[in-house]
């Protein structure tokens, strides 16, 4: 999920990056957009709002028109455009309620419309790097604020009052001295005639009045579609005359298709058509990796075909990539220096010079996102005009890609956002909309192409597999006084242009150069790591192995002097204060520092937070330990007490979870909170299970038998999350990520707790057994 | 011709008899609330009732169920009030939503066959149905709140 900037700024390896930003800037002045405001510059406002962010920065920026978000019905239902995709976030609801919050609507007329790929109208649309809510509360505020004033203006104009003496009330607009009253629906014609009131004309909400927001009392506009089976998701696109199609891909990255024997496979009832895709080399971006398509009447038949094809592939350069193998290679590298990021001190000499070294090595393999819906789109192509169906986080990006595959202009392309059962970072990649778009043209017909599980598992863009190394000197009294971090592993970059051997600034600024510890002797390190498949964003992204590496080091050096995890973590934050960037043109997850500057009392005060609500130091059964981590990614701040029970057969299960969020300024606490309950669940799932190998360049699992996640039976028990109420003015920052990258540290230093056992490679697998 | 009861209503097939009931449901019948996740009946979100007992549509083929009675999330409540759905709403239980039509098909069958189920009863009948967004508290929570009277 995530980004720099985004998945499309890596376009920066093709061109300069500040050029394109230029050049889209100027895009946006040639169209001529009017009677809105574009913000090419970040988002500002002088009431008691006073932060920047980096939303402006995004690929068309951020664009604040009530009439392109908001439009009132005369029967008073007031319609919200969603630009933002609902991959379970609650983000279709959170966005919309911010503007229904300061414009008055009353939420139970409100309606929520998707907002099809044109970010031109809506400006930047990707759904990734746990932004919407941080990018957008104060623009969606000055929608709905735009649009209350347009409402009272026209009740002021019809009464011949002066607009001061009205004010919106929960769906009309109240004249308290005539006791006049005129419903949303009775003014919306002539509000729609008022013109837009500038930005700084805008008098925004006072907080205490808020009825919605950071209350958490509205659920999810989609919950009676989804418990009722309505809600429609990619896979549940249908269109008259559509065919079904599954593809079979190169089974290695950057394999080619030889030949293939379509025989056996138009005999199975059903299938209509086999047909050859085109593929792209590696790398190529999100473009296709080619294979042979089997179209069929419906899923079932082009799956079944699909089996029958014989093919013959030539597996290419990654043809001997083989994970174990691969691990050694990492570990070597990580052993040696390597190209030094931050330098503080002299970590060399001061490690040498040290009392005592601790030295962690720990391993985080490759892992499959395996949303619940795999990867699926729908498709019609007819002459140079295509649509498009899918559950992307970038559609946006989708529509640029369809545009530029198909060689069509993009304005005639219209990307229409479904659902997304779950994303994860994986649909932030639109392959397989492109392959759609691909066989409907030539098909002539509508296509849907669905993804198997296998497919999903086989041929996705991984997390990637990393070592990290960390070497930690103390001096006689136990303080530390140095720190050596090696991160190998390879890159996003590497999907975008060939021969990456570096991590991107985005993946070292997470948990690596930004690590917020107060010790003298500071080197960070990347030593180089090619890549042998497709590598992409998974939730939360490099601080996965970050957090893990560096918060088991916490534990490991708590362990090696007798002290207490707690107090060896706040110790090491050290003072309150603001950690200066130790890197220049530190990424800070594309925020302005001085918004989201690296506050160490933010960062003790959820230590502190969750070790008071959570209980920390209470009596455990046998067996049983707590564990504690904290990390601050996506400008969030979070730490986690884990409580792991470990049976003498090495099994282990999770009673209880307890987090401390400090996400700023927040929309719905009752989705904060079930973002982080589910982060638990995927960390666990990463810690105990999570593990794609490969051997001779492919894939050695297939579905969720050998690339297992956590069951209900093995779930927490109970998720306790609490919220750091925010300052007034706190700028509000990621929920859906920041709550992974803690857990499987957590854990590790509680099985450390409970059995005395170090685990310092993922998956956990059977390591406990005895 | 197999002919099979769906929702109460019949409906006929004269294709290929192995094709998986999932696809007949979504792609020939156009009943999309029953969800593909992994087609061999490891992630339970194709979850439907065939008489009285939930089953994985993915491996299940037309044939199997010629002449018997398939329930879909789309008939489980002609208003989407079954004590199920109405507690899944009060929970606030969906993320995604994408596996949630398995997960209720499968709570609503265990209630059926057991309507006060334990803690440990409702944490090993709801094991088969995957949540990768992870809302397993609430499920669980859920089918507490169904089995007691929402």
């Amino acid at each position: 999920m995530n980004f720099i900037d985004n998945p499309r700024k890596l376009r920066g390896f093709e061109k300069n990056i500040r050029v394109e930003k230029v050049s889209r800037r100027s895009i946006l002045k040639g169209l001529g957009v009017t009677g809105g405001f574009v913000l090419a510059a970040p988002v500002m406002s002088r009431q008691a709002l006073a932060y920047e962010t980096g939303a402006g920065k995004m690929p068309h920026g951020v664009v604040v028109d009530p009439r392109v978000f908001v439009s009132v019905a005369p029967d008073g239902i007031v319609t919200i455009v969603g630009h933002r995709s609902e991959m379970g976030t609650g983000v279709r609801t959170s966005l919309p309620l911010i503007v229904a919050e300061e414009m008055e609507a009353d939420w139970s007329r409100v309606k929520v419309q998707q907002a099809h790929g044109d970010e031109v109208k809506f400006g930047n649309q990707d759904t990734d790097g746990s932004r919407s809510t941080r990018h957008y509360l104060i623009p969606m505020r000055q929608i709905g604020a735009s649009a209350r004033t347009m409402l009272e203006q026209a009740a002021a104009k019809r009464w011949g009052v002066p607009a001061t003496e009205v004010k919106a009330v929960n769906h009309e607009v109240v004249h308290s001295a005539s006791g006049r009253k005129l419903g949303f629906g009775e003014l919306a014609a002539d509000a729609a005639k008022e013109s837009v009131p500038s930005i700084e004309s805008l008098k925004l909400k006072d907080p205490k009045d808020f009825r919605y927001l950071g209350k958490g009392q509205v659920g999810i506009v989609d919950l009676h579609d989804i418990t009722t089976g309505k809600a429609r998701y990619g896979a549940d696109v249908r269109l008259p005359g559509m065919k079904y199609a599954v593809i079979a891909r190169p089974p290695v990255t950057g394999g080619k298709l030889v030949k293939f024997e379509p025989d056996a496979a138009l005999k199975v009832p059903g299938v209509e058509k086999v047909m050859q895709v085109r593929g792209w080399p590696w790398p190529s971006k999100f473009q296709p990796l080619g294979g042979v398509a089997v179209i069929a009447r419906n899923t079932g038949a082009a799956i079944k075909g699909r089996d029958a094809l014989k093919l013959v592939w030539d597996d290419g350069p990654n043809g001997k990539y083989e994970s174990a193998a691969y691990r050694k290679e990492l570990e070597e590298a990580s052993r040696k220096p390597g190209l030094v990021l931050r330098q503080e001190g002299d970590a060399d000499t001061a490690l040498k010079g040290a009392d005592k070294v601790i030295v962690g090595e720990y391993y985080i393999p490759h892992l499959a996102h395996v949303s619940m819906e795999p990867p699926v789109a729908v498709a019609d192509v007819k002459g140079d005009k295509a649509e498009i169906w899918a559950p992307v986080q970038s559609p946006g990006g989708t529509r640029e890609d369809v545009a530029k595959t198909l060689g069509i202009p993009e304005a005639n392309v219209t990307v229409n956002v479904t659902l997304l059962g779950g994303g994860f970072g994986r649909k932030s990649k639109c392959d397989f909309a492109l392959e759609a778009a691909l066989l409907s043209k030539e098909l002539g017909a509508p296509v849907k192409v669905q993804w198997t599980r296998e497919d999903d598992i086989h041929n996705g863009f991984l997390h990637t597999v990393s070592v990290e190394r960390i070497e930690a000197g103390l001096d006689k009294s136990g303080k530390v006084i140095a720190w050596r971090h090696r991160s190998v592993a390879p890159s996003i970059a590497s999907t975008f242009a060939a021969g990456t051997v570096h991590q991107a600034p985005f993946e070292i600024g997470m948990g690596l150069v930004d690590m917020p510890f107060e010790i003298a002797n500071i080197s960070c390190e990347n030593p180089e790591a090619a890549a042998h498949t497709r590598i992409g964003w998974f939730r939360s992204v490099s601080n996965i192995p970050r957090a893990f590496a560096v918060q088991s080091m916490v534990g490991e050096i708590a362990q090696a002097t007798g002290r207490d995890q707690k107090d060896m973590l706040l110790q090491l934050i050290g003072s309150p204060r603001i950690v200066k960037p130790a890197v220049k043109d530190l990424w800070n997850y594309g925020e302005p520092f001085d918004s989201y500057p690296i506050d160490t009392a933010r960062l003790r005060k959820v230590v502190e937070l969750v070790a008071e609500k959570g209980e920390w130091g209470r009596k455990v059964p046998k067996g049983h330990g707590l564990g504690i981590a904290v990390h601050r990614s996506f400008v969030s701040y979070i730490a986690t007490i884990v409580e792991v029970a470990v049976d003498e057969k090495g099994k282990l299960t999770v009673p209880r979870v307890d987090t401390a969020i400090d996400c700023g300024t927040y929309v719905n606490p009752e989705r904060i909170a079930s973002q982080i309950e589910g982060a638990a669940i995927m960390g666990l799932s990463i810690a105990k299970y999570g593990e794609i190998t490969f051997k001779d360049g492919k894939v050695q699992q297939k579905n969720f038998d050998d690339f297992q996640v956590v069951r209900m039976d093995d779930s927490p028990v109970v998720t306790n999350v609490y919220i750091v109420p925010p300052g007034p003015d706190t700028p509000p920052s990621g929920v859906g990520e920041p709550g992974v990258p803690p857990f499987a540290p957590a854990l590790i230093n509680a099985i450390f707790a409970a059995t005395g056992k170090r685990i310092r490679s993922l998956p956990i697998g059977k390591q406990l057994e005895a | 011709m197999i002919k099979v009861k769906i929702n109460g209503q019949e409906q006929s097939w004269d294709g290929d008899p192995d094709l998986p009931l999932l696809w007949f449901l979504r792609d020939e019948a156009g009943l999309t609330g029953t969800k593909y996740g992994c087609g061999q009946a490891l992630c339970g979100a194709c979850t439907v009732i065939v008489d009285k007992e939930a089953v994985r549509a993915c491996i299940t083929s037309i044939n199997d169920v010629a002449g018997r009675e398939v329930t879909t999330i789309e008939g489980l409540h002609p208003n989407g009030d079954h004590p199920v759905q109405k507690a899944w709403r009060q929970v606030n239980v969906p993320q995604c939503g994408f596996c949630q039509a398995g997960q209720i098909m499968q709570a609503a069958a265990l209630l059926m066959d057991n309507p006060k189920p334990s803690h440990d009863q409702i944490r090993e009948a709801m094991s088969g149905n995957i949540c990768r967004c992870g809302c397993y508290q609430r499920i669980e929570n859920a089918v507490h709140l169904a089995s007691t009277g929402v």
